[in-house]
C-alpha cells in the first residue's frame, strides 16, 4: 500500500463523502470554531453538555477530506462521553496520527495511522478534536442564534 | 532568444531529480518561489569563496570588491526596471519588507486621521496587513477597489476605482499580477487615475518582475516592490523602488550602522537614500545572486518569458476547463492570463488535491494563497494553484490534467 492509499483509506473517503452529524445544533450550549490558518479551513463544533456528559454533538465547516472524516468520526465517538473520557479519546487519537501506531481496539481511529507520514496534515486530522476539547472546557452558553 | 524553452531546463539543477516512485518532478509552484539557474548558484558560491567581506566601511581588498559588487547589483536593478538613478533602489528582504518599509516610513510622516489608503480586493496579505497596521496607528481608513465577476474574471471595477479616488486618498497600493487570480492590472492606467487626485502609488510587482519587462518611468508609479526569489534569484533579497525626490523626504524606518551621517548621544542625522533605509549589514551575497538572475532573465528576454508563461497558463486553463466539476478563477479560458491558473474541484478539497498530485510528482499550491478576504468573497475556503515559469513545458500540463481527472474521480466516488 502506498503512503497515499494509506492516508486515504476507504473509511476516510466514506466519512468525507457522507459526513455523520454534519449540521447545526440549535440546542447546543457550547460552540467553538477552530481555524487552520495555513489553509483557511475551519471547523465549528456544537455540543450539548448535560450533567458532565456530551448529550449531543455535531459540526459544520469546510475542510479537506482528512479533516471532514476525522471530525465526523470524532462526533460519533464522543457522544455520551464525559470530559475525562473525551480527553482520553483525543490523547489516543493524537498518538495514532503522530506515531502511525494503529490501536487494534479502535478501527475507526486506526484508519488515521497513515496521517503520520504527512506531518503537514496532522493539523487537518486534529482540527475538529481541538474545537471539541476546547468547547468542553467552556462554561455553558445560550443556544446559538438561528 | 532560444527556439525551445525546454532546453533551459538544463540550467536548473533542481529540476533533474526523480521523486519517490521514480516520477520526474513537475514543479508548478512558481508563484510561491522559482528555481535558480546554475548561474545564480555559481554567483553565490563565487562571492563566498573569493570576495566575502562586509561592505562600505572596509578599506581592504576583499571589502572593496564586495562593495563594488553590491553597488553593481544596485545599478543592475535600476537598469532592470529603468529607474532614473541607482539611489532609487533600496534592497530589502523581499516584497513584504518593501511594503512594510513604505507603510511605516511614509505613513508615519504623511498619513493623518481621516485619510484613506486605497487597496484592491485582490491584494496578497503582504500588501494588506502592513497598511492595516499603519492606518490603525493614525486613525486612517482602508478602502478597497472591488473585483468584478463571480470568479473575478473581469478584474478590477474601474468605475468603482474612480468613485473611490477622492482627495482623501493619500496612497493607492495595488498588485500588478494577482497571485490568486492570474489577473494582470493595467499599472500605467491605475497610476494615472491615482495621480489625478494627487494620490501616490505603490505597485506590488512580486508576480511580474521575473516574468515581463518593467519600466517604472513609463508606468508612472511612485513605489514598486518585488522579491528576488520569485524571479530565479535567491531568497532573502528584494527591492523597493521609490522616486528619488520622495525617498529623500522619508524618515528612516530602522536605525543602525550604515544609515547614519553623524551620531551623537541624543541625536543623529541620516544618509540620503538608499543607505538611509538599509540599516545594518546588507544582504550582499543575495544582492549579487539577484544580479546574476537579472542577467539570466535578460539574456532570454523578458518579453519571450512573458509569452512563454502566458501561453502555458492559457493552455492549462483551456485543458482544465474540460474537467467535470472544476471552477476556474480569473480570466475566462481562452482569454489572456498571467502565468498561473487557480481553481477548485467540486468533490476534492484543495489540500487533498495537492497531496494527491504530489504522489504524481506534481508540486502545486493549495490554500487561501494569502488572500483570505478575497476567498471569502468568492465563497471558497481555498483553491489549488498551478503557476508556470520559463522551464515548464506543455507536456507538464498534460500530466497535470491527467492527475486532476484521477483526483476528481477518486474523491467524487462512483
Amino acid at each position: 500500500m502506498s503512503d497515499f492509499d494509506d492516508l486515504y483509506r476507504d473509511i476516510i473517503l466514506d466519512h468525507n463523502r457522507r459526513p455523520r452529524n454534519r449540521r447545526r445544533l440549535p440546542t447546543a450550549n457550547r460552540v467553538v470554531t477552530a481555524d487552520n490558518p495555513t489553509c483557511g479551513d475551519n471547523c465549528t463544533v456544537y455540543l450539548r453538555v448535560e450533567g458532565g456528559r456530551i448529550a449531543e454533538i455535531s459540526f459544520e465547516g469546510s475542510s479537506c477530506a482528512i479533516s471532514q472524516a476525522s471530525t465526523s468520526i470524532m462526533t460519533s465517538q464522543l457522544k455520551g462521553k464525559t470530559v475525562a473520557e473525551a480527553e482520553a479519546a483525543f490523547a489516543k487519537f493524537k498518538n495514532v496520527v503522530t506515531t502511525g501506531r494503529a490501536p487494534e481496539d479502535e478501527p475507526e481511529q486506526a484508519a488515521f495511522a497513515g496521517v503520520h507520514a504527512f506531518p503537514a496534515r496532522i493539523k487537518c486530522a486534529t482540527l475538529g478534536w481541538h474545537a471539541a476539547l476546547e468547547a468542553l472546557q467552556q462554561p455553558d452558553q445560550p443556544p446559538p442564534a438561528s | 532568444m532560444p527556439a525551445d524553452f525546454s532546453l533551459l531546463r538544463a540550467d536548473f539543477p533542481v529540476l533533474h531529480q526523480t521523486l519517490a516512485g521514480g516520477r520526474p518532478l513537475v514543479y508548478l509552484d512558481n508563484a510561491a518561489t522559482t528555481h535558480k539557474p546554475r548561474a545564480v548558484i555559481d554567483a553565490l558560491s563565487r562571492f563566498y569563496e573569493r570576495d566575502n567581506s562586509n561592505v562600505h566601511r572596509g578599506l581592504h581588498a576583499l571589502s572593496m570588491r564586495a562593495t563594488d559588487s553590491y553597488g553593481a547589483a544596485r545599478a543592475r536593478v535600476a537598469k532592470f526596471i529603468n529607474a532614473a538613478d541607482p539611489a532609487e533602489i533600496i534592497f530589502t528582504r523581499g516584497t513584504t519588507e518593501g511594503v512594510n518599509l513604505v507603510a511605516q516610513s511614509w505613513c508615519a510622516a504623511n498619513l493623518k486621521p481621516g485619510d484613506v489608503v486605497l487597496l484592491t480586493e485582490m491584494e496578497h496579505h503582504s500588501n494588506l496587513v502592513p497598511w492595516q497596521l499603519a492606518a490603525h496607528r493614525v486613525g486612517a481608513t482602508l478602502r478597497f477597489v472591488p473585483i468584478v465577476g463571480d470568479n473575478a474574471e473581469l478584474g478590477l471595477d474601474l468605475d468603482a476605482l474612480d468613485r473611490l479616488l477622492t482627495p482623501q486618498v493619500k496612497i493607492f497600493a495595488f498588485t500588478h499580477i494577482s497571485n490568486t487570480l492570474g489577473v494582470t492590472n493595467n499599472v500605467a492606467d491605475l497610476c494615472a487615475r491615482a495621480r489625478r487626485v494627487g494620490a501616490l502609488t505603490l505597485v506590488d510587482a512580486a508576480q511580474s518582475a521575473g516574468h515581463e519587462p518593467l519600466d517604472v518611468r513609463a508606468l508612472g508609479c511612485d513605489f514598486l516592490v518585488f522579491s528576488g526569489h520569485k524571479m530565479a534569484g535567491p531568497t532573502g533579497i528584494g527591492v523597493l523602488y521609490g522616486r528619488r525626490a520622495l525617498l529623500d523626504t522619508l524618515p528612516p524606518w530602522q536605525g543602525g550602522g550604515g544609515m547614519i551621517a553623524n551620531v551623537d548621544w541624543q541625536e543623529s542625522t541620516w544618509k540620503p537614500a538608499p543607505e538611509r533605509f538599509e540599516a545594518g549589514t546588507p544582504n550582499v551575497a543575495d544582492a549579487i545572486g539577484l544580479h546574476a538572475a537579472m542577467d539570466y532573465l535578460d539574456t532570454l528576454g523578458r518579453p519571450a518569458i512573458a509569452a512563454h508563461d502566458g501561453t502555458l497558463a492559457s493552455c492549462a486553463a483551456v485543458a482544465l476547463a474540460e474537467i467535470p466539476g472544476i471552477r476556474l478563477l480569473g480570466p475566462r479560458p481562452g482569454s489572456p492570463r498571467a502565468g498561473l491558473v487557480s481553481f477548485a474541484l467540486k468533490d476534492a478539497h484543495a489540500h487533498d488535491v495537492v497531496t494527491f498530485a504530489d504522489q504524481d510528482g506534481i508540486a502545486l499550491r493549495g490554500g487561501h494563497h494569502c488572500n483570505q478576504p478575497l476567498m471569502r468573497k468568492l465563497g471558497l475556503p481555498s483553491t489549488v494553484r498551478a503557476s508556470f515559469y520559463l522551464y515548464n513545458t506543455e507536456a507538464e500540463i498534460v500530466t497535470l490534467a491527467a492527475s486532476l481527472r484521477r483526483i476528481q474521480k477518486f474523491f467524487g466516488g462512483a
